[in-house]
């Protein structure tokens, strides 16, 4: 595959955004920050210097403008890359991405396409609070018509960036704000990752660990520890929710029997309770524990790094929900 | 003329909120208050001669820079700190941190992680004083990136139309994180095409003025004039209040978009500085009484720190109260 480095997260995605510009004149990217400053956390660094301010573009705070202009560009022939600086703001423009992005092909009889792909930023840890800390991604993908993307490793951030700003539908690809100085081996050559398609992160035998985004580390932290307890962890990182791998997680818990889904996002009618309901609907006879879920409860993230930490899943908790179904075998 | 103790406590005021804004930023730089800080100062005056206008009722609604405004509306700075400190004894008990502090028994609504969403809750705020027959008023803070957002826009229309005690006060300190509100550059395009925020207003049907923002008794006047009017029950009016802010946008920003020069230039019409030339050219004080008024407000903020590294955090099951007005979550 050419030459590989070590490169940061950030690094990655910024690469795939210089790469697929160059590739693709009807690639422009928007938001706010993006220019000037290179985007807050520096995924959008170098791009007005290189592509000039008609492809790069700085906007003003006014995201239902901007991000319903990107996907009114999207459907008149362009490929926009969109910036939501933090998740928590979807609130003022959810319309133009649920509503408008998402639903324009079916309502219109699958006469046009909607190439637009939205990046945001997710997460908490950093005692950002309640409006800035938030994972949301279960909201996306509730909906009909988004493509949900969540990679975790600079390597999948790269391919998966590509894949999705050559696809043809909306999309939502999201960015865990822990990640981003998260370092791994990136080929320079462009690459694609197609959706929908797990990666089994680590092989194991006695319980299935599916983890998405910043969680797939702490997953692993907690397969390693339990390793040394003679516990074999399988760890599954779905990389994206919309479309869903299900076939590889059913694999894998045929050959388990058990089942821990570790999901960043609010408990309540979120990713983890869709892929237990998936998982007790189409393989219940193989199950030997009841399935268990680590989220974080359905309360605002709160500023107080005790109480934050009191709340969002870990490696700790995760080593717990593990032993629990165990020990119930 | 205003009598001298009024005067000397704006002074007093502008000092208290420097010294917390410089004591935090140095803090902040020694680790010892985590997520995302926003400072006030080198924006005293706007805060000051705003809020010195207001009496027992009127309520505030502030930003994600929302320092200053607390502190000018009488909020305990012993409680901010330990808020910024992530302690129990903090504003919010720890909840809300920097972006969230905020205390209705002295009529600030709240600070807000989103920028233009004080717009609204500013307009509902004066609909309630309205229809309780008050002459109470209702202050909106929002900077100059927050006038783009379309919850602004739509809150100007509806206290317009309701014909609301509402005074919307534009912080216009040059930038919305690396955006100019002013002085587009080749590289970057124009966040609006008005000249200021105060000729949009006239679309509106709404009385503004632009205000020398370094001058706290500019402010002052200006405020008095659109405050008696909303308290006569004559409706909106906005202040377009020029200033700059000192630090970067949040605690930790590399300032690409900006020079140092800049900063020289705009210090030498520092808000206190100012003030404090015109209190002793007035004959209302003297260097030593100035100094020792600023001396108090250092002190203060040191009590602060003290109380805030002495208070215990929140214990973790704290974490899943305050959701509703019941225990359920
Ligand atoms: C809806 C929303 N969009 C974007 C942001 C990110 N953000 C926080 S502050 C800020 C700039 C605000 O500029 P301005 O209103 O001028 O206030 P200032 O920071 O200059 O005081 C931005 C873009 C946000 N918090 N909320
Ligand atoms: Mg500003």
């Amino acid at each position: 595959m050419g030459e590989v480095r070590e490169i940061t997260f950030v690094e990655a995605l910024n690469e795939a955004l210089m790469q697929e510009m160059e590739r693709d004149p009807n690639v422009i990217v928007m938001g706010e920050d993006v220019g000037v400053y290179g985007g807050i956390f520096g995924v959008t660094k170098g791009l007005l210097q290189k592509f000039g301010p008609d492809r790069v573009i700085d906007t003003p705070i006014s995201e239902a403008g901007f991000i319903g202009a990107a996907v009114g560009a999207a459907a008149a022939g362009l490929r926009p890359v969109v910036e939501l600086m933090f998740v928590d703001f979807f609130g003022v423009c959810m319309d133009q991405i649920y509503n408008q992005a998402a639903k324009m092909r079916y309502m219109f009889g699958g006469k046009i396409k909607i190439p637009v792909t939205i990046r945001t930023t997710i997460g908490g840890g950093l005692s950002a609070a309640a409006q800035h800390s938030q994972v949301l991604y279960s909201i996306f993908a509730h909906v009909p018509g988004l493509k949900v993307v969540v990679p975790s490793t600079p390597y999948d951030a790269k391919g998966l960036l590509i894949t999705a700003i050559r696809d043809d539908n909306p999309k939502i690809f999201f960015e865990h704000k822990l990640l981003y100085g998260v370092r791994g081996p990136v080929p320079k050559e462009p690459y694609t990752i197609p959706f929908g398609v797990a990666d089994v992160k680590m092989e194991g035998s006695d319980v299935t660990v599916v983890a998405v985004a910043y969680m797939v580390h702490e997953a692993l932290k907690a397969a390693n520890e339990l390793k040394k307890e003679g516990i074999s962890v399988e760890v599954i990182d779905p990389r994206t929710l919309v479309p869903f791998d299900k076939e590889a997680v059913i694999k894998s818990v045929k050959k388990t029997g058990r089942l821990v889904v570790v999901d960043e996002d609010y408990d309540r009618c979120g990713f983890a309770s869709w892929v237990a309901a998936i998982v007790a609907d189409e393989c219940f006879g193989y199950l030997d524990a009841p399935i268990k879920r680590v989220t974080t409860p359905t309360v605002p993230i709160p500023f107080s790094p005790v109480l934050e930490k009191e709340i969002l899943p870990n490696a700790e908790k995760i080593i717990k929900a593990v032993k629990e179904v165990v020990r119930k075998a | 003329m205003l009598p001298p103790e009024k005067l000397l406590d704006m002074y007093y005021k502008m000092v208290l909120i420097r010294a917390f804004e410089d004591k935090v930023h140095e803090l902040f730089a020694q680790g010892k208050i985590p997520g995302f800080v926003h400072l006030y100062a080198g924006e005293e005056a706007v805060a000051v001669g705003v809020i010195s206008n207001l009496k027992k009722g009127d309520y505030i609604t502030s930003t994600h820079r929302g320092h200053g405004h607390c502190i000018a509306m009488g909020v305990d700075i012993k409680g901010m700190m330990a808020e910024l400190f992530g302690r129990k004894t903090g504003t919010c008990k720890g909840k809300g941190g920097s972006m969230h502090i905020a205390d209705f028994e002295v009529g600030m609504l709240g600070a807000n992680g989103i920028v233009g969403a004080g717009g609204p809750l500013a307009v509902g705020a004066a609909l309630a004083l309205k229809y309780k027959g008050t002459d109470n008023v209702v202050v909106c803070f929002a900077g100059d990136g927050a006038q783009n957002q379309g919850a602004i826009l739509e809150s100007l229309n509806l206290a317009a139309i309701w014909k609301l005690p509402v005074i919307f006060v534009v912080e216009d300190n040059q930038y919305a994180i690396s955006l100019r509100s002013l002085t587009p550059s080749k590289l970057q395009p124009r966040t609006s095409t008005a000249r200021s925020v105060a000729e949009r207003a006239v679309g509106f049907g709404i009385p503004s003025v632009t205000v020398d923002g370094q001058d706290v008794l500019a402010v002052y006047e200006a405020a008095k004039a659109a405050v008696e009017r909303a308290r006569r029950g004559e409706g909106p009016s906005l202040l377009d209040c020029k200033t700059y802010r000192y630090y970067g946008h949040f605690e930790g920003d590399p300032m690409v978009y900006r020079s140092v020069e800049e900063i020289e230039e705009w210090r030498k019409r520092d808000p206190i500085l100012l003030f404090k030339q015109r209190l002793i050219r007035d004959g209302i004080a003297t260097e030593e009484l100035l100094e020792d008024i600023r001396r108090r407000a250092v002190k203060e903020v040191e009590d602060a720190v003290e109380f805030a590294e002495r208070s215990p955090y929140p214990e973790p099951s704290e974490a899943y109260t305050d959701v509703f007005t019941d225990p359920y979550y």
